[in-house]
């Protein structure tokens, strides 16, 4: 006798949307197994989401509080600007901290570095590593693997808005571009009063750009156009060792992702606090 | 040894549902193990595929607790000692019965990539290549096709109806293995991921990568170098406004078929009829038969056979290359 127990309530279970996971098949005449459960997964597959949503939003809250406050962004007495300020290019900018002109209107809708921020945010959004992550956790599409998104039709990448996700390329040439901008700000902020000054301001600064550069380099579109597109790399022996490289920070780049992400935050967190004079610059030199 | 509760789907194409079994458990077994020994015991009749028990041969995927495995390389020791193992058929293809599935799908996603063109200035036997330049390449020949990445990824399995439009993650890092390859002569290989193959629908979620068995970096490696070079071609401003200008995007689309299909009752896609003489030649190739003797069954052995070697797994009486009209894909340049 089979000691198979089909019970009643495993039958029971399956109600009209039973083939799948979602949609009736349209395609394939045949039906799928019917499986009641959206999800058989029993591990805790939300946490994932839910930290990436947390971490996501505390961030850009903060970020959204710094960019519009206007104020606390410039240390002057070491040089100090914050990167959610660089360029500073307003013409409500303090003048010793606009290093490339003020031209841009002074409107307390407009950030003050309006040339950078929203390139750095199209950055960002369109960063292959970033997509993963809120198609997970904000679009739910998938909530995680084997996990049902809810969406009764689903095109991916193919329609308007989201084909523009291929243009991901330029926010990089634009990012790198910034970079050297963030780089410049790091390293006239070592001239002190006196000459060469460091304090800890300069090691968060220039700890902040060494990050930025390593997840702006470890970019997926950088590791294409660098070498990637190549056929054979043997005819092309510069490129390939710079895509060893690029390939080797690639691997890591959602941490990077985060990572900058910190340290941007508290990069800014430090200037704004020496700035408001909450606490004072550690000096080793100078 | 310790007993534990199986929860198994049983079932076929009208009706199924999950059956419980108390089923001893030894040290070191892995879910196969325990399948095998249902059959042995209690559940005679309960389908399940298999061939190597090494990990190599992608036969045994199931789904073991809601997640797309290998039965033969999950191990019994990475579940809590007391808790129930759920295996199930993979969700996104057709069920036959119980654990084993009709993944004709990935199939005839494959017939319609085209295959490796060899270069005409080389023979057969003068190929060289650096190991540099294939080693992107070889990654993906590991590749066991056990279809994990098949079932897991969203864009089918929670929307049967991107089927026709989308390939898979296993057929883009088929296309990407020839699109590195540094001998392949066909250039063509990102505009085909883009519309015959459907790469634009997955957004990078990393699924397949998760549950490759092989550790294939299907996403990093194979999906988003595609997505860069079809970004290349088509989504480049200044390349697309040339097109534009030439007129040239309309040239290529009106000969290309599949995304347009429609589906048919046959469990086969039938496109959406073409400009002249391609129309009618669309139909997916039928099985061919096995050579097999007056008994129904196949020789023993070569030295039964009527021929040197082993009989072809594409039926004997199929010869190479197959006749261009038998194939669903059509390429512009050759109309
Ligand atoms: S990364 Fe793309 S192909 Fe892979 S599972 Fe996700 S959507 Fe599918
Ligand atoms: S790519 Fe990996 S998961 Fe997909 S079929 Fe091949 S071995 Fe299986
Ligand atoms: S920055 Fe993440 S992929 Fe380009
Ligand atoms: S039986 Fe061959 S991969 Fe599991």
């Amino acid at each position: 006798m089979c000691a198979a127990v089909r019970t009643e309530a495993d039958l029971s279970n399956r109600g009209e949307g039973m083939t799948t996971t979602g949609a009736v098949p349209a395609v394939a005449a045949k039906p799928r197994a019917a499986i009641g459960e959206k999800t058989l997964r029993r591990d805790r597959w939300w946490v994932a989401p839910a930290l990436t949503v947390t971490g996501l939003v505390a961030w850009l809250a903060y970020g959204m509080v710094r960019v519009f406050s206007q104020a606390n962004y410039y240390v002057a007495e070491h040089h100090y600007l914050t990167p959610f300020y660089s360029p500073c290019t307003s013409t409500g900018c303090l003048p010793e901290a606009a290093h490339f002109g003020r031209f841009t209107p002074d409107h307390p809708l407009v950030p003050y570095a309006a040339l950078s921020l929203p390139f750095l945010l199209l950055f960002r959004l369109t960063c292959y590593y970033y997509r993963k992550a809120y198609y997970r956790s904000f679009w739910l599409s998938p909530p995680a693997c084997a996990v049902p998104d809810r969406r009764p039709r689903y095109t991916g990448e193919t329609r308007f808005p989201l084909v523009f996700q291929n243009l991901h390329r330029y926010a990089f040439y634009a990012a790198v571009l910034i970079s050297l901008v963030n780089t410049y700000d790091a390293v006239i902020a070592f001239d002190g009063e006196r000459g060469l000054g460091i304090g800890l301001g300069n090691l968060v600064l220039a700890t902040n750009v060494v990050m930025l550069w390593i997840y702006t380099l470890s970019c997926h579109s950088c590791r294409h156009v660098f070498a990637g597109r190549l056929r054979t790399f043997s005819q092309h022996p510069v490129r390939y060792r710079w895509w060893l490289l690029v390939s080797k920070l690639n691997t890591r780049h959602m941490e990077w992702a985060w990572i900058t992400l910190g340290t941007l935050a508290l990069t800014d967190a430090y200037v704004m606090s020496v700035s408001a004079g909450w606490i004072t610059d550690l000096r080793f030199v100078n | 040894m310790h007993t534990r509760t199986f929860q198994i789907w049983r079932g076929d194409v009208h009706d199924g549902g999950l059956a419980d079994y108390q089923v001893e458990v030894n040290e070191g077994e892995v879910v196969l193990d325990v399948i095998h020994r249902l059959q042995a015991t209690q559940a005679p009749d309960l389908a399940c595929r298999w061939n190597c028990k090494a990990g190599k041969c992608g036969s045994c995927s199931v789904e073991i607790n809601g997640r797309p495995r290998l039965a033969c390389m999950t191990r019994m020791s990475t579940f809590e000692p007391d808790a129930t193992v759920t295996v199930t058929p993979l969700r996104s293809f057709p069920v036959i019965r119980d654990l084993v599935t009709d993944v004709s799908y990935n199939y005839t996603k494959a017939r319609e990539t085209p295959a490796f063109a060899p270069p005409p200035e080389l023979a057969p036997g003068q190929y060289r290549m650096q190991q540099r330049d294939v080693q992107r390449s070889q990654e993906f020949r590991k590749c066991i096709e056990c279809f994990l990445c098949q079932t897991v990824c969203h864009v089918v399995r929670d929307h049967d109806e991107n089927k026709p439009a989308f390939a898979g993650p296993r057929l883009f890092i088929r296309a990407a293995e020839l699109s590195m390859h540094p001998l392949d002569d066909r250039t063509d290989r990102a505009a085909h991921a883009a519309r015959e193959q459907g790469i634009g629908y997955c957004n990078i979620t990393k699924c397949c990568t998760e549950v490759c068995p092989e550790h294939i970096r299907i996403t990093d490696n194979a999906i988003i170098p595609m997505k860069e070079r079809v970004a290349d071609r088509r989504y480049d401003p200044l390349v697309w406004l040339g097109r534009r200008i030439l007129r040239r995007d309309q040239m290529v689309e009106q000969y290309v078929s599949s995304t347009a299909a429609t589906p048919t009752g046959s469990g086969h896609w039938t496109p959406a009829p073409l400009a002249g003489a391609f129309e009618q030649a669309l139909e997916v190739p039928p099985p061919q038969a096995a050579p097999v003797g007056p008994d129904g069954k196949l020789p023993l052995s070569e030295t039964l056979l009527d021929r040197a070697g082993a009989a072809s797994p594409f039926g004997d009486d199929v010869s190479f290359p197959v006749p261009a009209e038998d194939l669903r894909y059509v390429h512009p340049d050759s109309v």
